[in-house]
């Protein structure tokens, strides 16, 4: 079969995780078994389930994870419905990798991390946060304010809370929308705690989480004194190909598959206000 | 080196080329609309200036298989679906759907190579047509097209008398060896030709719009401008414009399940359409505004901004020809132009 790059390869999911109620992880390897391959942190690729459609996901994972890739998907429309009816051992079609990646070995080395996160908006930042705790010793202190719903709808959690909880210079602020009785963190929404917790504004930021938590906490950030330069994020939009050619996922002149998904807000500022 | 044939021998030129290959031509369906049709005996050329729908359709068709997919339980196999491809050869191209050509290169052979596109592309020789009677709503110029020296692998004359053919390329000159009986000459008859529509050309009204206020960089200065409200109020997106424009090639991915087969296609699709950009968690051009000005910022500025400055028009008017509420492209440049008409 003559190769396209709109031409996916068959994977496998070999293993699913209930995250929270709308919440699955799911662990893909290639039909050889292996991983089917290497990604930068912050890239997503293409999965698919014939005769139900493709959509675009970012890799969970980190690349330093030698043996497989890992979605974690909210249960939100036709393909994710599908996803998350399935059982271990289906084959899906995925290809990949697409766009920018986070700079994790050039403008985030040697720098403290300030990681910010809602609800799923933890599955892309989940890649860069491991690839960073891997090589720690290239980064400064790594903070990560985690909000969600409720206890129940943190993803990860378990994973947040026997391993990022519990390694020196790693700083993990849980906190949940609304009092709940088994839960004595913090409570309020994620804006507000990051302004509470006051951070050095010599930090590099990486936010991910619902427009309107984006919209708040940035505005927090800037009355803490941040520069636009050193916040980024990372987007979605509508897309078929991935491969900036079917034209639907562009902001201005930027496509958000190859010249995003991660962007800093000083160059968000550049786009036209349409995303 | 120039030739010609006789214009009452085309026929013969034509039954000579597609001998060789697949032949299409600008030819009269029986609606009276010119499309690019194969050719068989008997065919004749249209009269009409251009086609209806643009050539972009024999590289880049409406609905195109990219692959099959056979689920079996959890298992998938993939299947090869690809449409076979033989060599062919587009007659009567104008110089903009030449140069619409080279816009859908940009997008679809840059890397990654879309292989659908470039194959059809490959197999293609391509013989452009000079206009001989440019039409009041072509505005070509604009884009430093000139329409009576078209390139592509042939550029063909249509005189009084005579149909003149010079080969540009290796694949052109292939074509021209296997047509021995085209004679020597011509070039005083196409030089002619270029010089009286050159003249009509530029008396056309629409050939000099003040094109200054778009192309790199013009997103601030555009974007937010509140003429798009009225340019956009009357808009259907019915998406004709973008179905007849030889520069627009958004496309969508959908799949067909024929109970044993799930088969995945792409097919054209329309910025102007509302699920174009929609998705399960929310909608970034909710209303017509937003598409209508997303299809003309693209044409006019985003394009630009990635390629160098070229803008993603040809001016080959079919839109101001085709839109069901007179809205095009020349109305957009000429309102929020110089002009400011």
């Amino acid at each position: 079969m003559m190769r396209d790059p709109l031409i996916p390869a068959v994977g496998v999911v070999t293993k699913i995780r209930v995250d929270t109620p709308d919440v699955k992880t799911f662990r893909v390897v290639g039909l050889d078994g292996k991983k089917p391959f290497e990604h930068i942190p912050g890239q997503c690729a293409m999965l698919s389930v014939p005769g139900v459609g493709e959509a675009l996901f970012s890799i969970t994972s980190s690349p330093t994870e030698p043996d497989f890739l890992e979605f974690s998907i909210k249960k939100c429309g036709c393909v994710t419905d599908w996803l998350h009816a399935m059982d271990e051992g289906q084959q899906v079609t995925l290809r990949g990798p697409y766009g920018n990646g986070f700079p994790v070995d050039t403008d985030f080395a040697g720098k403290d991390l300030v990681f910010v996160a809602g609800g799923i908006g933890l599955a892309p930042l989940h890649s860069v946060i491991n690839y960073c705790r891997h090589y720690r010793d290239r980064y400064g202190r790594i903070d990560i304010v985690y909000g969600s719903r409720s206890k129940q709808d943190l993803v990860d959690y378990q994973e947040i809370l026997d391993t990022w909880c519990n390694e020196d210079g790693i700083n993990v602020h849980l906190t949940i929308d609304r009092e709940q009785p088994d839960w004595d963190g913090h409570v309020g929404f994620v804006p507000n705690y990051v302004k509470e917790l006051g951070f050095d504004t010599s930090s590099t930021v990486v936010m991910c989480g619902p427009p309107i938590m984006i919209k708040f906490t940035l505005a927090g950030l800037m009355e803490l004194g941040f520069a636009r330069e050193t916040i980024y994020t990372t987007l979605e939009l509508r897309m078929k190909c991935a491969l900036g050619k079917c034209g639907r996922c562009n902001i201005g002149s930027k496509y958000v598959c190859k010249d995003g998904p991660v962007f800093r807000f000083d160059q968000l500022d550049e786009l036209p206000d349409e995303y | 080196m120039m030739k010609r044939i006789p214009r009452g021998e085309i026929d013969r030129l034509f039954a000579a080329l597609a001998g060789m290959q697949k032949l299409y031509i600008p030819a009269d369906d029986p609606s009276g609309q010119a499309r690019f049709t194969p050719w068989a005996e008997g065919m004749a050329l249209t009269q009409r200036l251009n086609t209806a729908r643009s050539a972009k359709d024999l590289f880049f068709p409406q609905v195109e298989n990219l692959v099959g997919f056979k689920v079996t339980g959890k298992q998938i196999e993939m299947i090869e679906t690809r449409d076979p491809l033989e060599d062919f050869i587009l007659f009567g191209v104008r110089a903009c759907d030449l140069r619409g050509f080279e816009i859908l290169d940009s997008v679809f052979l840059s890397d990654p190579v879309d292989t659908y596109y470039q194959s059809r592309r490959q197999h293609a020789t391509v013989v452009t047509l000079a206009c001989s009677r440019p039409e009041e709503t072509c505005f070509c110029g604009n884009f430093g097209i000139d329409p009576a020296e078209p390139g592509g692998d042939v550029s063909c004359w249509l005189t009084e008398d005579s149909l003149c053919w010079r080969a540009n390329t290796e694949k052109g000159e292939a074509l021209t060896a296997a047509l021995p009986f085209l004679e020597d000459g011509g070039e005083d008859a196409a030089q002619a030709q270029r010089e009286a529509v050159r003249e009509i050309a530029a008396r056309l009204p629409l050939n000099r719009l003040d094109l200054s206020a778009f192309g790199p960089g013009k997103t601030q200065a555009l974007f937010n401008r509140p003429e798009w409200k009225r340019l956009s109020e009357a808009c259907l997106g019915c998406g004709t414009c973008t179905f007849v424009c030889p520069t627009c090639q958004c496309y969508d991915i959908e799949e067909f399940n024929d109970g044993e087969t799930v088969r995945r296609f792409r097919c054209w699709d329309s910025c102007m359409y509302s699920d174009f950009t929609q998705m399960s968690a929310g909608q970034p051009r909710p209303t017509q505004l937003e598409r209508f000005r997303q299809r003309f910022m693209h044409k006019l500025v985003y394009y630009p901004d990635n390629n160098d400055g070229a803008f993603g028009c040809v001016g080959c008017g079919r839109c101001l020809q085709k839109c069901p509420i007179h809205m095009n492209i020349v109305k957009v440049v000429k309102t929020l132009g110089g002009d400011g008409a």
